[in-house]
């Protein structure tokens, strides 16, 4: 119930958006391809309810595989790393520089890479891409976020390395992991819908080819009720991983 | 233990940092089942003394005399994983010591219960109070049955009355088992009460200024500080401790 309460002030704000969105289209008669009104958007968001779902699990898996793969080789890495002072230094820039590369630019190459008739692969993996840098940094700074008199007393006890891993610096890691998951699930959802762009054939039928799709052909409700759709999709996996947040990190301060 | 050989030490230790003066030569003597507080500025080496004892640290020059068996360490705040229950933390040096771990756990339950927290085992640092969780951390430090245990300023950031609740357990829990114990503090009088000897860090290097015996046998009962005896040694460690922080030439 309180949840609901804290939610209401949004819910409100959003409704007089709504509200001054739809009558100014109505009396200033915006041309509908320009922007249409609201109920527009829902009109074409129920018209169009099978399609879009359909196109929003796509992205949803996409973007979730390549939260997987993200997570997998981000966190693997980080700690691997983290044992070996001279392979982090060897690693971390050419981490930073996969960071500040737009994922826009490598896409032709990683399409050439994985083939043209495997699109899905390869938004996947562009999406993996970006989705990366959150997790393997987040992961690495927990590593070395243990309380420095928590690993004195390790050094204290002559604990092994892998004592002083499983038993320190993983879970001093884990909030920081977390918070990096939930930033990767938000970027890995828009890394799948930019390289689906980039791929642009519609060999992969996420939101963004419904996107270009309502776009070429000026069906301005469409195009918003994919974005809507988009915007539900974001919301429900950080919702998720707040809720992993929450779900783990109870027991603690 | 009959003999009076010492349980640790320091002698004509040097020290250098990089980006700070160094310190040494630095001198230290504990006998078994002594207790002794070590007091001086900011600054002065009182926790490098203790890591260097505990092995933490490793002395540019000089010889430092430690142990034979396991050493407990109490830090300036409880330091516990805040992701494991009492039991859990207690049992933690045994269990990286190699000690099976229903072993390990149940010894800790017995060290929690000395420090009376035996009803506390399965609560998490965030539902203990400062007090209790420093508790914790030394039964964390006793689990190990240490020959020497240091405690580096381990009740600064609690208020008073706590304060002396735990001072006065440290003094029953020494009475049962009389392990040599190192004290940091910048407490005067808390260091005259709790300690058979005070020892004053000179402020500019670390080298010991003096060393002063305190009359009246451990443990203390809470009488003790109103005795003339003991007001007496609270001044004596005060005087000595403003003389610590005058410039040397």
């Amino acid at each position: 119930m309180r949840r609901l309460l804290d939610l209401l002030p949004a819910l409100v704000l959003t409704a007089i958006l709504m509200a001054v969105w739809e009558i100014a289209c109505r009396l200033l008669h915006v041309p509908v391809y320009f922007l249409p009104p609201p109920s527009d958007v829902a009109h074409a968001l129920i018209d169009n309810a099978p399609v879009l779902a359909g196109s929003a699990l796509q992205t949803f898996w996409m973007a979730f595989k390549a939260l997987i793969v993200a997570a997998l080789i981000g966190g693997g890495l980080a700690i691997a790393v983290s044992l070996n002072r001279p392979a982090e230094r060897a690693v971390a820039p050419l981490a930073i520089t996969l960071q500040v590369t737009p994922v826009v630019a490598i896409a032709p190459l990683v399409l050439i890479w994985f083939g043209l008739d495997h699109a899905d692969r390869a938004v996947t993996a562009l999406a993996a891409a970006i989705a990366f840098f959150p997790i393997f940094s987040g992961v690495l700074t927990g590593l070395k976020s243990a309380d420095p008199d928590l690993e004195r007393l390790f050094d204290l006890h002559a604990a092994s390395p892998l004592q002083r891993l499983w038993r320190l610096r993983l879970p001093s890691a884990l909030p920081f992991a977390l918070e990096g998951l939930r930033v990767a699930a938000g970027q890995s959802v828009v890394g799948a819908v930019v390289a689906e762009f980039v791929s642009g054939s519609g060999a992969v039928q996420g939101l963004a080819w419904r996107l270009l799709e309502a776009g070429n052909r000026l069906r301005t409700a469409e195009l918003l009720a994919a974005l809507v759709c988009l915007a539900i999709l974001g919301l429900a996996l950080n919702g998720a991983t707040r809720l992993i947040e929450h779900r783990l990190l109870r027991d603690r301060v | 233990m009959a003999d009076d050989t010492p349980v640790a030490g320091l002698s004509g230790v040097h020290l250098d940092y990089p980006g700070r003066a160094p310190l040494g030569p630095l001198g230290l003597t504990i006998g078994p089942r002594e207790i002794v507080a070590v007091v001086g500025a900011s600054g002065a080496g009182k926790s490098t003394a203790l890591r260097l004892l505990a092995g933490l640290e490793k002395p540019a020059a000089g010889s430092v005399v430690r142990p034979s068996g396991p050493v407990g360490f109490v830090f300036q705040s409880s330091t516990l994983m805040p992701w494991a229950d009492a039991r859990t933390n207690v049992a933690l040096p045994l269990e990286l010591s190699g000690v099976p771990s229903s072993e390990a756990r149940r010894r800790a339950d017995d060290s929690l219960a000395a420090v009376g927290l035996g009803d506390r085992t399965t609560a998490r640092p965030r539902q203990l109070s400062g007090g209790m969780a420093m508790r914790v951390s030394l039964a964390r430090a006793l689990s190990v049955a240490p020959d020497l245990l240091l405690l580096d300023e381990p009740f600064a950031a609690l208020d008073s009355i706590t304060r002396r609740g735990l001072i006065e357990d440290l003094h029953k829990l020494w009475a049962a088992r009389p392990v040599a114990m190192v004290f940091v503090t910048h407490d005067v009088e808390e260091a005259a009460y709790l300690a058979g000897r005070v020892v004053v860090l000179s402020a500019a290097d670390g080298r010991t200024v003096a060393d002063i015996p305190m009359t009246g046998a451990l443990p203390r009962s809470e009488g003790w500080r109103r005795n003339p005896a003991y007001r007496e040694a609270v001044e004596t460690v005060a005087d000595a401790l403003a003389r610590s922080m005058e410039p040397t030439s």
